[in-house]
């Protein structure tokens, strides 16, 4: 009884003409802005005013506490100069080339071995309830986890190496976790290991939505299996490549802990990811201003990605 | 409306002062100090202050260790909210007084004399601007080295004196078979030991010009470049695995005798204790060879804050109970460092500890004892950090040259003050 009231009043608040009701009406229009209010207010002070205020903390000189004078661009400065010392590198130089090899290959290969694994498992093959989850299950650890885990896996005094060794195969080494060099492969890895099944559970998904007419009709064509995947599928799963990519994306930018937990910063800091140098030189060297550039560059980075992609879904949307 | 906003906040504000009332018979302490042996020493402080009538509330920190509890006090004296005191190390204290939020001990101090039984050397940290803004709770040292007794009388090795004797001493464990130095390959480990390699290259004045004093002439001299060679002498005795590992794993490497030697401050000392050896029997403690009669040393404070008026009866009563005699002395028997003030009686200590009272005294009015570099008490932290980093590269082999290392570290601790 009380709906069709309550419908009928927003339908034609106008024609009404008890006063309550209007109030009710305006308070029921209000309603969604008034919840929604306090999370929207939250963000805008603590996601933008915060990056308003890390980018002003950046042209100040920043130690140990926010110093409010505007003291210049001095810290980008040195974030510049130190980007191109390769020789011996400084820690920034191999932070940003740490993220440029670990952001390449992490996602590179999480898409490559999640969009195979799904082929795998969508052959209608028995036991696919029992496999999923096992591929999936990673993702639900946190990187810490994963960062131990995979330490310990990996030190040749502990894990794999030591193991083989006490097999017999004693002239097998694998010390990439120790060599600064390699030491940011280890992190591809474990960090692979714990993302691909997720991945490979989107494009599962992505698969299942695909059209069985479509590959009918391409088999009835007479294309092999190899070409009816390239030149049907795969393209047909653009939309969750987009996806993956965005989500692969931020989990690499933001995979400090991982570094952490696995390497403790590596031989001489050589696994370093921004995201350990900001972290560093914010709260360790009391280098505010430095770390807050740093955060700045991260964050014009991220941009420099999401927005072209959010632009092309956007206007793929509106028309 | 208006008005019952306006009654809602004065009722809010009586609460929070009835709040702060509740706080004067409280003492609200920032620590992380949590595990074993150190909180069991802290007890001893609780108890010594339960006596008085002071109640011991630990400021809770999520995660624990130093760099959160540092996080956290960054965030309460930023919100106003001080505690009554915290743990702190080194320029921490310093940063804090120049914001100005540190109280003035200076009464008590006068009283109980610290100004004669601390330091000098510590009072550079615990005396801000005249006044006495924190309390030494123990001074630790870095150049020790911590050895295997049994392996010892294997190798048939003697206490060396030298850096040359230390070679060969290294030398006659290697042949033997054994790995020689234990060594923990992170960047403090790696600088706390070049600390002492310094000292024992370059001698005392070199140590302070260089290291607390930076001069840029000493850091680029040739004893520094000796120095880095020296180190690299060093790291060849190491072995393979040595990337990342944490100290205590380097000091049971030597407590089960797979290794000879570590070179680390006297925390190392707790992990003996609590394997059950005992000093003289089961292991040796040395100082680092040639650094005899200097004591390169680092300290825990606990920084006194500009607590209102009514709380600082109980910051004067934790004060006057930290410098005690008898807490200097139970709490750094257990603790593995010696005691803050160079008055408090050795007869708890164990041998090791004895030296270590010996040495400070000794170094103390000798004018040799000096703040660590890669503790953070020679220099603020972004310098120590960056020389940590340089030593770090070098142990590792991003640096190559140890002309190299002294540019790069003149360059770094440049562009870091």
């Amino acid at each position: 009884m009380s709906t069709v009231a309550e419908t009928q009043i927003k339908l034609t608040p106008e024609h009404d003409a008890r006063p309550g009701s209007t109030v009710r009406s305006r308070l029921q229009d209000l309603l969604p802005k008034i919840v929604l209010a306090p999370s929207f207010a939250a963000t805008i002070v603590f996601v933008y005013g915060f990056i308003l205020w890390t980018i002003y903390l950046s042209f100040t000189n920043s130690k140990t506490f926010p110093s409010y004078a505007i003291t210049g661009p001095r810290a980008y400065q040195r974030l510049w100069r130190w980007t191109f010392e390769s020789d011996p590198p400084s820690s920034w130089y191999t932070s940003i080339t740490n993220m440029g090899i670990f952001g390449f290959l992490y996602i590179a290969i999480c898409l490559a071995l999640g969009l195979f694994l799904a082929i795998l498992l969508d052959q209608k093959i028995r036991g696919e309830g029992v496999l999923r989850p096992i591929y999936l299950y990673p993702m639900a650890l946190s990187f810490i986890v994963t960062g131990v885990a995979w330490k310990w896996f990996l030190d040749p005094g502990l894990g794999l190496e030591q193991t083989l060794h006490q097999w017999g195969w004693t002239s097998f080494h694998f010390d990439w976790i120790k060599n600064k060099d390699f030491v940011i492969y280890t992190v591809v890895i474990a960090g692979v290991w714990q993302a691909s099944g997720f991945i490979m559970a989107m494009f599962l998904a992505g698969l299942r939505g695909i059209d069985g007419e479509i590959m009918k009709a391409a088999q009835i064509d007479g294309a092999t299996t190899f070409q009816l995947y390239r030149r049907i599928v795969i393209p047909l799963l653009r939309p969750v490549f987009l996806s993956a990519f965005i989500v692969l994306a931020h989990l690499a930018i933001k995979s400090y802990d991982l570094v952490v937990a696995l390497t403790s910063g590596g031989p001489g800091g050589s696994a370093w990811l921004p995201s350990n140098f900001m972290y560093e030189f914010t709260f360790k060297r009391n280098e505010m201003a430095v770390g807050s550039a740093s955060a700045v560059i991260m964050l014009m980075t991220i941009t420099a990605i999401i927005v072209p992609y959010l632009y092309s879904e956007l206007r793929e949307k509106s028309r | 409306m208006l008005r019952k906003l306006l009654i809602g906040t004065a009722l809010a504000t009586s609460f929070a002062f009835s709040a702060h009332a509740a706080d004067v018979k409280e003492v609200q302490m920032l620590h992380w100090w949590t595990s074993g042996g150190e909180a069991a020493a802290l007890n001893v402080l609780k108890q010594d202050l339960a006596k008085e009538g002071y109640a011991w509330k630990d400021v809770p920190v999520a995660g624990g260790g130093g760099d959160a509890a540092m996080t956290a006090l960054k965030a309460m004296v930023a919100a106003g909210n001080y505690p009554t005191a915290s743990q702190m190390l080194g320029y921490t204290v310093l940063d804090y007084a120049a914001a100005g939020v540190m109280g003035d001990l200076t009464e008590t101090a006068k009283k109980e004399g610290w100004d004669k039984s601390v330091p000098a050397a510590l009072q550079k940290f615990s005396v801000y601007d005249g006044k006495w803004v924190a309390a030494p709770v123990n001074v630790h040292s870095v150049n020790w080295l911590w050895i295997n007794k049994a392996v010892m009388d294997k190798i048939g090795g003697a206490e060396p004196k030298t850096f040359d004797d230390f070679v060969a001493l290294l030398d006659k464990a290697k042949a033997a078979g054994v790995i020689p130095l234990a060594l923990g390959g992170q960047n403090w480990q790696e600088a706390t030991m070049f600390d002492s390699v310094v000292l024992s290259t370059g001698g005392p004045e070199f140590y302070k010009k260089a290291m607390n004093d930076l001069d840029e002439e000493s850091l680029k001299s040739d004893t520094m470049k000796k120095s880095f060679d020296n180190l690299a002498k060093l790291v060849t005795y190491v072995d393979p695995n040595f990337s990342g590992r944490d100290w205590n794993l380097a000091t049971a490497m030597v407590i089960k005798g797979d290794a000879l030697v570590q070179v680390m401050g006297d925390w190392a000392k707790g992990e003996f204790h609590a394997a059950n050896k005992t000093p003289g029997t089961d292991f040796l403690c040395y100082r680092f060879p040639g650094t005899d009669g200097s004591v390169i040393y680092n300290s825990d404070m606990f920084g006194m804050f500009n607590v209102p008026d009514d709380r600082k009866a109980a910051q004067v009563a934790l004060a006057t109970a930290t410098l005690s005699k008898s807490f200097q002395s139970a709490f750094n028997v257990v603790k593995g460092s010696v005691p803050a003030r160079t008055d408090v009686p050795d007869t708890d200590f164990d041998a090791c500890g004895k030296k270590g009272i010996a040495d400070l005294k000794a170094a103390n009015e000798g004018g040799k004892l000096f703040g660590s570099l890669a503790q953070g008490y020679g220099a603020p932290p972004a310098v120590a950090n960056a020389y940590k980093d340089v030593v770090s590269k070098f142990v590792h082999g991003q640096i190559k040259t140890s002309d190299e290392a002294v540019t790069e570290l003149v360059k770094a601790i440049d562009d870091a003050k």
